[in-house]
C-alpha cells in the first residue's frame, strides 16, 4: 500500500512542481516589473492564453492516443479567414458566421481523423502535416492574402467572444474555464475518455476488447478540429481580423502547453489541468517578456527552453519513480 | 588457483519492480562442455541469460570468466569477455549479408579507415567453414532458411573467439533437419573447446546432447548434475517443486448443449475448411504445432481477422463477427496469447484494465461510476487473488502471471458465453498456472464453454474434456477425454500429419 501512496504523492509532487514553476516566475516578475502584478496585465494574460488553452485542450487528446496534430494552426486560420470571406460577402448573420467556423473546424479535424483510420497513413504527423499546408493554403486563397477586418462591419456579436469582458473579466476565458471542467469530466469518467487512454496506451488490446479504435480516433482528431473552431471565434473576437499568417505559432504553442502540463508523446498520459497550467505558463512568460522589453525574437528562445527544460524534468521525475519503485520492492 | 570453470555466476540476485527474478543463481560452467539449463518458463532462465550478456546488470553477486571477476555494464562487454548468445528471436538484419551479420557493429577497417570487404567475406567463410558449411558469405540473410541465419549467429560467436556460447531454445523454431544439423554443430563446437549453455524446454534434446544440466525454479538455482545421474521424472520434479499430478487440477462441468458451432471457415492462405463444435459444461483444447492456425482460427472466430467464409454459431443463433466489438456482444472472449501487446493497457491501472471489455456495464448515461468500478476491481483482485498493491497500480508494474490474471479478470467482467483462452499460462509461474486452471474449471461448472489454445501437450491432456487437433491450417482430428487415443503419442501423430486411427 505505501508504494501507491508514494507515489500519488510525488504525482502530487509532479503536478505542483509546474504549479510551483507558474507562482515563482509570476513572483519574479510581480517584483521586477510594476506593471506584472495589475489587474489588467492579469486579465490581458488571461485574454492572451484563451486561444491556446482551446487549441491545446484539442490537442491534449490527440497526444493522449500517442498522436499529433501539427494543423491545428492553419485549421483555426482558416475557419477565421471563411469567417471573414463570407462577412465580405454580405453573410453577417452571427449564428450563421459562427456555425461556419465549428464546422470547418470540424470537418478539417474529421478529415484527420479519417486520413489516420481509413487511409492508414502511418502516423499522424504525416496526415496533419499534409492538413495543415492544404488548409493554410485554402486560407491564403480565400482571402487573396489579404487580413480582412471585422471591426464596423455589422457583425459584433461574432465578436463578441473574443472581445467583451464581464467585470474585466475576459468572456474568452470563462469559456476556457466551462469548457476545461467539461473536458475534465470528459477525459477522467465517460466512457469515450476512458477509452482514449486506453487506445493511446494500446490500440491493438484495445480494439480486440471490443473499442472501436478506429471510431475513438476520429472523435478525438474531430474533437481537436471543433476546438480550434472555437479558437477561430476567439482569434477573430480578439484581434477583429482574419490573417492568414496569424496561426503560425499556434502548433507549436499548443503541444508545448500539453507537454509542459505533463502530456507524453508516447500517449496514454497527460491532463487537462496541467495543460492549463501549460498554457498560462507560456502566456505568463510571453506576457513577462513583454513587459520586461524583450523583443518576440527572445521570447521564442526562452519559451524553447522552457519545452525542453519541462521534458527533462518530466523524464528525471519517471527515472526517479522507477528507482524508488524498485527500492520498495527490495524491502 | 585456476578456476576449473570457464564461466561462473556466484550468488546472483536480480530484481525488478515487485519480483525477484534471481535469488542467490549460482552457474558453473566448464570450458568445452554441453551445459543444459532448464526451468518453467518464468523461472528466471531469461533474466539469467541477460546479466549473462551484460543486457542486465546483477544488484548482487558475482560473475567470473575465465579466472578473472567481470563487471559486465554493458553487451559490449560480456562479448570482449567471451560471451556470446544466440538468442532465440535471432538478431539477423535480414537486408543485409551474411558477413555485415557476421562482422555486425564490428568489421575490420583497411588503411583508408573504410571496410575491408576482402577481409571479412574470408572470414565470415572461415568461421562458417569451422561449422562445416560451406555458403556464399555475401548471400543476404533474408535468402536463407531460420537454421542457417541460426548459423550465421553461431558463426558470428566463433569469429569472436566465444569462451562461452548460449543458446536460448534454438530449436524452437527449426524443422527436424534442421535440429539435426544444430546438433552437430553444437558438438563442434565442444569438440573446439568451446562451452555451450544449452537452454531448452525439450528434454530429450538435452538427454542427447549434455554432458551436465541446471535446473532453476523462482530464481533459484535447484540443482546442478550430470545428466546421466538424471531422469526425465527427476528433471520435472526439480522443475516444478511438486509432483505433476497437481499440477492440472482437473475439474468437470456438465456437458450441455454446443455454444459455439463453426462451419467451413476458410482464410486464404491460413485456415482452410475449419469446422468445430464446442460444449458448454467443456473444455475444448486445441493442439498443433506453433504455426498450425489456432490462433489464426481464434482470432478470425473473434472478428479480429478478416474471414473470407464460414457460418459461426453461439448458442444455436447464427452471428457475424466483423469486429472484436461484433464478437463480444455476441458471447465471445478471447484471451489473446500475447497479453503484453493484445491482452493489456500495460499504461493504464489495473482497474481500468479490468472493465476494458466491459466499460459500457460500468456506466450510466455514458459517465463511468467510479464507485461501481472500484468495489468491482476489488472484488475481482480478491476472487482471482491478483497480487498488487492497489486496483490503482499500473498494470506494467505486476509480475507476468498477476498480468494474466488480470486479463482473465477483464473477460469474466464482459461475462461472455464462450471463452477462447490462447495459450493462457505461457510464461507465468506454476502457482499463477494453477489459478489459471480452477479459473477455466469454474466457467466450465457454471456451464460456460472454454476453448484452450495450448501448445503445451501436459496442459491440453489435463485440462481439455475433449481436443482438437490442428495442422497446417486445417482441423487434423478430434479425440474425445474418454476415448484410448487421449494420449501424447495420438495427438502428436495428427499433429505431425498422421491418421487418427
Amino acid at each position: 500500500m505505501t508504494n501507491t501512496n508514494k507515489i500519488s504523492a510525488k504525482d502530487i509532487i509532479s503536478k505542483v512542481g509546474t504549479m510551483m514553476a507558474l507562482i515563482i516566475l509570476c513572483v519574479i516578475l510581480s517584483v521586477s516589473t510594476k506593471n506584472f502584478l495589475t489587474f489588467t496585465n492579469i486579465m490581458n494574460i488571461f485574454k492572451q492564453a484563451s486561444i491556446n488553452c482551446f487549441i491545446s485542450a484539442g490537442m491534449l487528446v490527440v497526444l493522449i492516443t500517442a498522436g499529433i496534430d501539427l494543423s491545428v494552426g492553419s485549421n483555426c486560420v482558416l475557419a477565421a479567414c471563411v469567417m471573414g470571406v463570407l462577412m465580405q460577402h454580405n453573410m453577417k448573420n452571427p449564428v450563421v458566421l459562427i456555425i461556419v467556423a465549428l464546422l470547418i473546424g470540424v470537418a478539417c479535424g474529421y478529415v484527420n481523423g479519417l486520413l489516420l483510420t481509413k487511409l492508414h497513413l502511418p502516423h499522424p504527423f504525416v496526415s496533419t502535416l499534409g492538413m495543415k499546408n492544404v488548409t493554410l493554403g485554402l486560407a491564403l486563397i480565400v482571402t487573396a492574402s489579404t487580413p480582412i477586418g471585422f471591426q464596423n462591419q455589422g457583425v459584433d456579436p461574432v465578436l463578441w467572444l473574443g472581445s467583451k469582458t464581464i467585470g474585466g473579466f475576459p468572456v474568452s476565458f470563462i469559456f476556457v474555464i466551462i469548457a476545461f471542467i467539461i473536458m475534465h469530466i470528459f477525459l477522467t469518467r465517460s466512457v469515450l475518455g476512458r477509452q482514449i487512454y486506453c487506445v493511446g496506451g494500446n490500440p491493438e488490446a484495445a480494439r480486440l476488447s471490443g473499442i472501436n479504435s478506429g471510431r475513438v480516433l476520429r472523435i478525438v482528431y474531430t474533437l481537436s478540429g471543433f476546438l480550434t473552431g472555437i479558437a477561430a471565434i476567439i482569434l477573430v473576437g480578439r484581434v477583429s481580423s482574419a490573417n492568414a499568417n496569424a496561426g503560425t505559432t499556434y502548433d507549436t504553442d499548443a503541444i508545448a502547453a500539453c507537454i509542459i502540463g505533463g502530456a507524453s508523446f508516447m500517449g496514454g498520459k497527460g491532463t487537462i489541468s496541467g495543460t492549463l497550467i501549460g498554457a498560462l505558463l507560456i502566456a505568463v512568460i510571453r506576457n513577462g517578456l513583454n513587459l520586461l522589453g524583450a523583443q518576440s525574437d527572445v521570447q521564442y528562445v526562452v519559451i524553447g527552453l522552457v519545452i525542453i527544460f519541462a521534458v527533462f524534468i518530466d523524464v528525471t521525475r519517471e527515472k526517479m519513480e522507477a528507482r524508488a519503485r524498485l527500492k520498495a520492492t527490495k524491502l | 588457483m585456476v578456476s576449473e570453470y570457464i564461466v561462473e555466476l556466484k550468488n546472483i540476485t536480480k530484481r525488478f519492480p515487485g519480483v525477484v527474478a534471481l535469488r542467490n543463481m549460482n552457474l558453473q560452467i566448464k570450458p568445452g562442455e554441453i551445459h543444459g539449463l532448464i526451468g518453467e518458463n518464468g523461472a528466471g532462465k531469461s533474466t539469467l541469460i541477460k546479466v549473462l550478456t551484460g543486457v542486465y546488470m546483477a544488484e548482487e553477486g558475482e560473475i567470473w570468466v575465465d579466472g578473472k571477476q567481470r563487471h559486465f555494464q554493458s553487451p559490449e562487454d560480456s562479448r570482449d569477455a567471451g560471451v556470446a548468445c544466440v538468442y532465440q528471436e535471432l538478431n539477423i538484419v535480414k537486408l543485409l549479408s551474411i558477413t555485415d551479420n557476421v562482422f555486425i557493429g564490428r568489421g575490420i577497417k583497411n588503411k583508408s579507415g573504410l571496410l575491408d570487404y576482402p577481409a571479412m567475406h574470408k572470414e565470415a567463410k572461415a568461421a562458417l567453414a569451422q561449422l562445416g558449411l560451406d555458403i556464399d558469405p555475401r548471400t543476404q540473410c533474408a535468402k536463407i532458411g531460420m537454421g542457417l541465419q541460426q548459423m550465421v549467429e553461431i558463426a558470428k560467436a566463433i569469429q569472436l573467439n566465444a569462451k562461452m556460447i548460449i543458446m536460448d531454445e534454438p530449436t524452437s523454431s527449426l524443422g527436424e533437419k534442421e535440429v539435426d544439423q544444430l546438433m552437430d554443430t553444437v558438438r563442434k563446437l565442444k569438440a573446439k573447446g568451446v562451452a555451450v549453455l544449452f537452454v531448452s524446454h525439450k528434454l530429450e534434446e538435452l538427454f542427447e546432447l549434455c554432458d551436465r544440466v541446471t535446473v532453476m525454479r523462482d530464481g533459484e538455482h535447484i540443482v546442478t548434475d550430470d545428466i546421466k545421474n538424471m531422469t526425465n521424472d527427476s528433471l520435472i520434479n526439480a522443475m516444478v517443486g511438486r509432483s505433476l499430478d497437481n499440477l492440472f487440477p482437473k475439474e468437470y462441468g456438465v456437458k450441455g448443449e454446443a455454444a459455439l458451432k463453426v462451419e467451413h471457415l476458410e482464410e486464404t492462405g491460413v485456415i482452410h475448411d475449419v469446422s468445430f463444435e464446442a460444449y458448454n459444461g467443456q473444455i475444448l483444447g486445441f493442439a498443433g504445432l506453433v504455426g498450425a492456425g489456432r490462433t489464426e482460427t481464434m482470432r478470425a472466430i473473434f472478428g479480429a481477422d478478416h474471414l473470407d467464409s464460414g457460418n459461426i454459431y453461439v448458442n444455436g443463433k447464427k452471428v457475424k463477427n466483423r469486429t472484436p466489438d461484433e464478437a463480444i456482444r455476441n458471447g465471445i472472449a478471447f484471451l489473446t496469447e500475447d497479453r503484453k501487446n493484445q491482452g493489456l493497457v500495460l499504461s493504464q491501472s489495473v482497474s481500468t484494465n479490468l472493465i476494458l471489455a466491459s466499460m459500457k456495464k460500468f456506466a450510466k448515461t455514458s459517465l463511468i461510476q467510479g464507485g461501481k468500478v472500484k468495489k468491482s476491481g476489488e472484488d475481482m483482485v480478491n476472487q482471482l487473488r491478483i497480487k498488487t498493491p492497489s486496483i490503482n497500480e499500473i498494470v506494467g508494474q505486476l509480475s507476468g502471471g498477476n498480468q494474466q490474471k488480470v486479463v482473465i479478470g477483464k473477460w469474466i467482467n464482459a461475462d461472455a458465453d464462450v471463452y477462447i483462452f490462447d495459450e493462457p499460462t505461457r510464461g507465468i509461474d506454476v502457482g499463477a498456472k494453477i489459478e489459471v486452471y480452477n479459473v477455466m474449471n469454474s466457467l466450465v461448472k457454471q456451464g460456460k464453454c472454454v476453448i484452450m489454445v495450448s501448445s503445451e501437450l501436459p496442459e491440453i491432456l489435463g485440462m481439455s474434456d475433449r481436443v482438437i487437433i490442428m495442422r497446417e491450417g486445417k482441423v487434423m482430428g478430434e479425440i474425445d477425454r474418454e476415448t484410448d487415443q487421449f494420449n501424447q503419442e495420438s495427438i502428436m501423430k495428427a499433429a505431425w500429419g498422421g491418421k487418427l486411427a
